[in-house]
């Protein structure tokens, strides 16, 4: 339950992200390009902020000695809108004054808060994962059921189209899917073209396990009922067979929601998904493919270190739900 | 037999066919073409350009398009690659090469390691050494390819024991045989284990659980009760057994490994059939990114077809199927 508990919070954040960022996620300043990583100090009763300075080679700080600023809550910064509707500017903690930045990872090439642009790259890399599952486990589960349900040529060629699917590797299709949508899209499109990449890909495999499973479930006694009592097909797959599926498609779909948040991590991190400025985990390990930034500035990898989090949380919770529901077909 | 191997061989057939006419239709879907950005340049006339896509089929309707591929496709003529400038054939079979080097080196360190790991902690279940596997077998399944491709690239680059990036050093023209051969190796090496790394965790948590299966099967006991030595028991008659499922996983494993390659490649400059897919579609090369997923939905059939061969060569219950 563990897992459980870490993405609660996780999703909690995501949620609050404005709010608990100290910066917002286009927020740049070169002054600061490069500032390493820092945790406030324990000074007397109160949590100071120290001054980073520039010195001695580029992009080489020091700290400052015996000039800091304490670290303020509730202070008032960036604006923001809380879940993109209500627009705000009270952030959990900072400084208040742009010279003291509170950088807890470090900043970017462009002097961003990489902790900020974390926290909102987790509303896009955690979300889809979500989305994308449900989407296309919905219509796997429906395409599954109709090939289980009627057999014969509907299932055919169903199967035959899963087989197609599955047959390619999955991020030579991503690629070429991604080739039948325009170069430069606004970020709402490309994060809905994401998921729609994304959900093409995943309905196959779903679709063929549930058809395996409405075979054996279509020829059971209550099925023959519902039949007898003339309810219309859709109805049975919809409201009789589907739903003795749910403890193996949960179980599934937990297991799987890694797969997606790594398939938008992939394709931004080669630059075909989330652009800038906006943040995206994905787009942020970008910046760390160049071995001069990576060599000297290794706080960039702090995304990798979230998706890691993030799919340990999602297996330790797919394993537990596993245990529980004993789908040993698994 | 044969006739399981003939009947396996013509399914294929179709399925590349349907592969490469999806990859056709969603590339035609894509707005523009090679020749859109030479046709901004002022120095190169419309008629040029139009002779150009002419040559190439470029002006005519997909579908039209497709048939012309095919044929020369027919003649094992993978077309001319209009970003390279050179016949795409070689082009595909060069880097085809490379990814098949990096998958098979990788597939050997990770069943190498992973499957003598699976029997050790499946031989000493709940010891220290299962516990330890377990952890890093979970760990390892949550680590992305991404991430763990990137801390190779900080490895290479902070200690500069292994080259960063590429398949050759920039001398690599100049050197003996032997030493071209070296430094090929010592390019694969890194971009090889990260692969490795990705697959080992899946195969040998299978290995674990089949073996502990195995260990608990009725003639087990029966060859422990007849006295035979543990050693005996575990290797001669639970170990063959409990390997044969672990055939089934191997074509499993092949999708992700390709798929797992294609990053490795990516990020780490090896110059393979991933990374060919990828310059390729940035220039809009649109007859090569068919090729390459084409190629790479060959590669990953014929490495299924090969694990049902061994699959039915060591089962005779599946060639009755």
């Amino acid at each position: 339950m563990a897992g459980g508990m870490i993405l609660i919070f996780l999703y909690f954040v995501a949620l609050f992200a404005g709010f608990v960022a100290p910066y917002s996620y286009d927020r740049l300043d070169t002054n600061y390009s490069f500032h390493p990583p820092l945790l406030p100090r324990l000074q007397g009763p109160h949590l100071v902020v120290p001054r980073y300075e520039q010195g001695g080679g580029v992009f080489s700080y020091h700290i400052v000695e015996n000039d800091s600023k304490p670290l303020q809550f509730f202070v008032h910064g960036d604006k923001y809108k809380l879940f993109g509707l209500i627009p705000a500017t009270i952030h959990l903690f900072g400084t208040g004054d742009n010279d003291y930045p509170v950088y807890l990872l470090g900043a970017d090439q462009f002097g961003r808060d990489v902790f900020s642009r974390l926290l909102y790259g987790s509303q896009i890399s955690l979300s889809i994962g979500i989305v994308g599952i449900v989407l296309s486990f919905a219509f796997g589960m429906i395409i599954g059921g109709i090939s289980g349900y009627f057999i014969g040529a509907t299932d055919t060629v169903i199967m035959r189209l899963c087989e197609l699917i599955m047959s390619i590797p999955a991020l030579y299709l991503i690629i070429s899917l991604r080739a039948a949508f325009p170069a430069d899209m606004s970020s709402a499109k490309v994060y809905a073209m994401i998921i729609i990449i994304l959900s093409f890909i995943g309905w196959a495999s779903m679709a063929r396990v549930i058809r395996g499973m409405t075979l054996s479930l279509r020829e059971q006694q209550f099925i023959l009922a519902a039949r007898a009592l003339g309810q219309s097909h859709m109805k049975i797959i919809v409201r009789h067979i589907l739903p003795n599926t749910f403890s193996y498609v949960i179980v599934a779909a937990t297991l799987s929601v890694p797969y997606y948040i790594l398939g938008e991590v992939v394709l931004s991190y080669l630059g075909v998904g989330i652009q800038e400025p906006s943040a995206s985990w994905g787009l942020m390990l970008n910046a760390a493919q160049n071995t001069e930034y990576l060599r000297n500035y290794p706080w960039l990898l702090a995304p990798g270190a979230a998706i890691f989090v993030t799919v340990l949380a999602f297996n330790f919770l797919g394993d537990g739900l596993r245990d529980a529901a004993d789908t040993k077909s698994l | 037999m044969w006739s399981f191997v003939l009947k396996r061989l013509l399914h294929m057939i179709p399925l590349l066919l349907g592969v490469s006419l999806l990859t056709f239709l969603l590339m035609s879907l894509a707005p523009g073409d090679f020749y859109t950005a030479l046709s901004q340049n002022p120095q190169i006339s419309p008629e040029t350009i139009a002779h150009l896509k002419a040559q190439f089929h470029l002006n005519q309707p997909w579908y039209v398009q497709y048939f012309y591929w095919f044929k020369s496709i027919l003649h094992g003529d993978f077309g001319y690659s209009m970003a390279y400038k050179i016949p795409a054939t070689s082009l595909i079979f060069q880097r085809l090469w490379n990814t098949f080097l990096l998958s098979f080196f990788a597939l050997i360190i990770a069943w190498g390691i992973a499957i003598p790991l699976g029997v050790w902690a499946a031989v000493r279940k709940d010891s220290w050494v299962d516990r330890g596997c377990s952890l890093f077998a979970f760990v390892g399944l949550s680590v992305p390819d991404v991430l763990l491709s990137l801390l190779a690239l900080w490895f290479a680059a902070s200690t500069g024991w292994f080259p960063v990036g590429g398949a050759e050093s920039p001398l690599h023209d100049l050197m003996s045989p032997l030493q071209q051969f070296w430094d090929y190796t010592h390019h694969l090496i890194l971009p090889a284990i990260v692969l490795a790394a990705a697959d080992m965790a899946g195969i040998m948590r299978q290995m674990r659980s089949n073996l502990l299966d195995t260990l608990r099967a009725e003639y087990v006991t029966a060859a422990r009760a007849r006295g035979l030595g543990e050693g005996w028991v575990i290797y001669k008659h639970a170990l063959r057994n409990a390997i044969n499922p672990l055939l089934t996983i191997f074509g499993y494993s092949l999708a992700a490994l390709l798929s797992g390659a294609f990053i490795v490649e990516n990020i780490m400059a090896w110059p393979g059939l991933g990374r060919l897919t990828m310059e390729a579609f940035f220039a809009k090369d649109s007859y090569l990114v068919v090729d390459c997923v084409v190629m790479a939905t060959a590669l990953l059939v014929i490495g299924n077809f090969i694990a049902d061969i061994l699959l039915a060569w060591s089962d005779p219950r599946i060639r009755l199927k």
